[in-house]
């Protein structure tokens, strides 16, 4: 019997850290162990007996990367539980800081956390050296996602702008304009990304899986619509605890969550993309025909492909917002607290991130629930590693490690976001 | 909005930043250091206080003659202790600051600017090792009692800094 087991103590270019183990007996992936170290759930925790008010700012700090995701999902959960409903710019507001974190985050992702791995580098630091324009491009890229953050939300990190009922201080029409001159350069740049990603090499790998994302009547999804699936699920957001299911396994101290009877799902650009293609604005949609991608995509590889198609919606419909908007008048609506339930699902870069509130008549949070994309995908990242694993057994050993952890960032995993907060272990020589 | 393009004090353009967490217990060393400066009201100086993420970094150090980071750092050693870096006389140890939020973090967009010639003409990280970076909000005191030495250390810095900077 041949045995042999590949190592990986702590992934590199992985927000957060995680460990990595894979035993193989007889050509195949006897165990796959994605260790992630979490803590008692901590921030929601940290939320009971907080006012409501304070959960955008608190669920911000869960993530250095998607602080806007967290504050969006809290201030839309907070809303349906107080029956408030903002108007059509907030509404825009609202989608356009939400844009500018997905470009952020997917360009950080792209160049600078996934370019290495099919360029064949071991880390970005390295890669520059030798492909200085391509990354130069993606920093570019991820400043303008910044800024847009930044006018909007107040900071580029921790926005604190963003409250419930809408935002502190809109900003003024003419504040937006230097902006749209950049994301049309931004946008040139994401469609050379899109022909730059589109001739990476991509291992054959397919697997027939279940997608989920939220899908809206009109647009590419943000803040708001039912959760769909490729295999039949079609439900509010409100019923997510219904169909899907936390579980706690005994590697990992993350919980692992699940589609009640359906198993394994995966959640984030891919899943988005497949369920949301016709969404997408005519431009990205062209773009994606053009690098070969059909409107269904079944290799995760090819996820930063689509996150750059991303890249390039997010600046081509963020240049539309700011052609429309108009400054809300009140910046915000008035919130009554009451005693109620309040549930949201939004699209954070990764995928779906869900909280629901229970809060009481004073307005105090009572209990809180939130569910990170990582959280989602980590089953399917496991599963994915075993397939391949298996298929491609034959490869040398590093290159099939370089694969493997290569397949895990395919799901741009945020551990610091799934763990909420773990435990590093450094690991020296 | 942020912007890195305005300094009280043009002719100096000295920033500092906090780096870290609130709710990670020492992972609050740096915004707790940046407050101390901060309180010092020193003319010229800028403080931001970040969650740490690399790109942000570069964007908002772009302009500035003279840097200092403070962040936490798990290099083995007695919690408490004070680690110097200056970018200007070696390579910042990535792994020292590998425990943070990012894997894309201080270190390695101290490196990534050296490589793209994107580094500030000084930069000093002072990283402080945690002893506790399990949910919390309060410094272990080992590294709260290392603040008034960082910040001291930090102030000369950037006294350093401005007379270099003065006319001759």
């Amino acid at each position: 019997m041949k045995s042999k087991t590949l190592k990986v103590d702590y992934l590199a270019r992985v927000e957060g850290e995680g460990g990595l183990l894979i035993r193989i007996r007889d050509g195949e992936a006897a165990e796959v162990k994605l260790k992630i170290f979490e803590p008692p759930r901590f921030f929601e925790a940290l939320l009971r007996g907080r006012k409501f008010s304070e959960a955008p700012d608190i669920t911000a700090r869960i993530c250095g990367i998607c602080p806007v995701a967290y504050q969006m999902c809290a201030v839309h959960a907070m809303e349906s539980a107080f029956g408030v409903r903002v108007g059509e710019q907030l509404r825009a507001l609202r989608r356009l800081i939400y844009l500018g974190e997905w470009i952020e985050s997917h360009a950080l992702h792209v160049f600078l956390l996934h370019a290495p791995d099919f360029l064949g580098y071991e880390d970005a630091i390295r890669m520059a050296k030798d492909h200085p324009a391509v990354v130069e491009r993606g920093l570019r890229l991820k400043k303008t996602g910044n800024e847009l953050v930044a006018v909007v939300g107040g900071r580029e990190i921790h926005p604190v702008n963003v409250r419930v009922g809408g935002f502190y201080k809109a900003p003024g029409r003419r504040s937006l304009f230097p902006l749209r001159e950049r994301l049309e350069r931004a946008r040139e740049e994401a469609l050379e990304t899109v022909r730059w990603a589109a001739g990476l090499s991509f291992p054959d790998f397919e697997r027939d899986y279940h997608f989920v994302a939220l899908r809206h009547p009109a647009e590419y999804p943000l803040n708001e619509g039912r959760l769909v699936s490729n295999k039949g699920l079609e439900i509010p957001v409100e019923k997510y605890e219904e169909h899907f299911v936390e579980e706690q396994v005994p590697h990992s101290h993350a919980l692992h969550s699940t589609l009640k009877g359906g198993g394994e799902y995966i959640v984030g650009p891919i899943a988005r993309y497949n369920l949301n293609f016709d969404r997408l604005s005519a431009l990205a949609q062209e773009a994606a025909r053009s690098a070969g991608l059909a409107s269904v995509c079944r290799n995760p590889f090819k996820s930063i492909l689509i996150r750059c198609v991303e890249l390039l919606h997010a600046c081509d419909e963020a240049i539309g917002i700011i052609e429309g908007y108009e400054e809300p008048e009140p910046p915000a609506l008035a919130t009554e607290p009451r005693p109620a339930t309040g549930y949201s699902c939004t699209e954070a870069p990764r995928g779906i991130l869900y909280h629901r509130y229970v809060v009481d008549g004073g307005g105090l949070i009572r209990e809180a629930k939130i569910v990170p994309p990582t959280a989602q995908n980590q089953k399917v990242i496991e599963s994915d590693l075993r397939e391949f694993v298996t298929r491609y057994s034959v490869m040398p050993e590093d290159e099939l490690l370089w694969r493997c952890e290569q397949a895990v960032r395919n799901y741009d995993p945020c551990i610091s976001c799934a763990t909420h907060l773990l435990r590093p272990r450094i690991v020296r020589g | 909005m942020v912007s890195s393009h305005h300094y009280p004090d043009e002719q100096s353009r000295v920033l500092v930043i906090g780096v870290g967490n609130p709710y990670r217990s020492d992972d609050g060393f740096g915004l707790a250091a940046a407050r101390q400066i901060e309180k010092k009201a020193l003319p010229g100086v800028k403080v931001l206080k970040e969650s740490g993420e690399g790109g942000a970094l570069m964007d908002l150090w772009e302009n500035a003659a003279a840097v200092i980071i403070f962040d936490t750092v798990q290099t083995g050693a007695e919690p408490g202790s004070i680690h110097r870096f200056a970018a200007d006389s070696g390579q910042v140890p990535e792994d020292y600051f590998h425990y943070s939020t990012h894997l894309f973090g201080v270190a390695e967009a101290v490196e990534l600017a050296r490589v793209l010639g994107q580094l500030p003409p000084h930069l000093i990280v002072y990283g402080v090792n945690a002893k506790e970076l399990s949910p919390g909000t309060e410094l272990s005191p080992e590294v709260a009692k290392a603040i008034p030495e960082v910040v001291e250390q930090a102030v000369r810095d950037i006294n350093a800094f401005k007379a270099a900077k003065q006319p001759h």
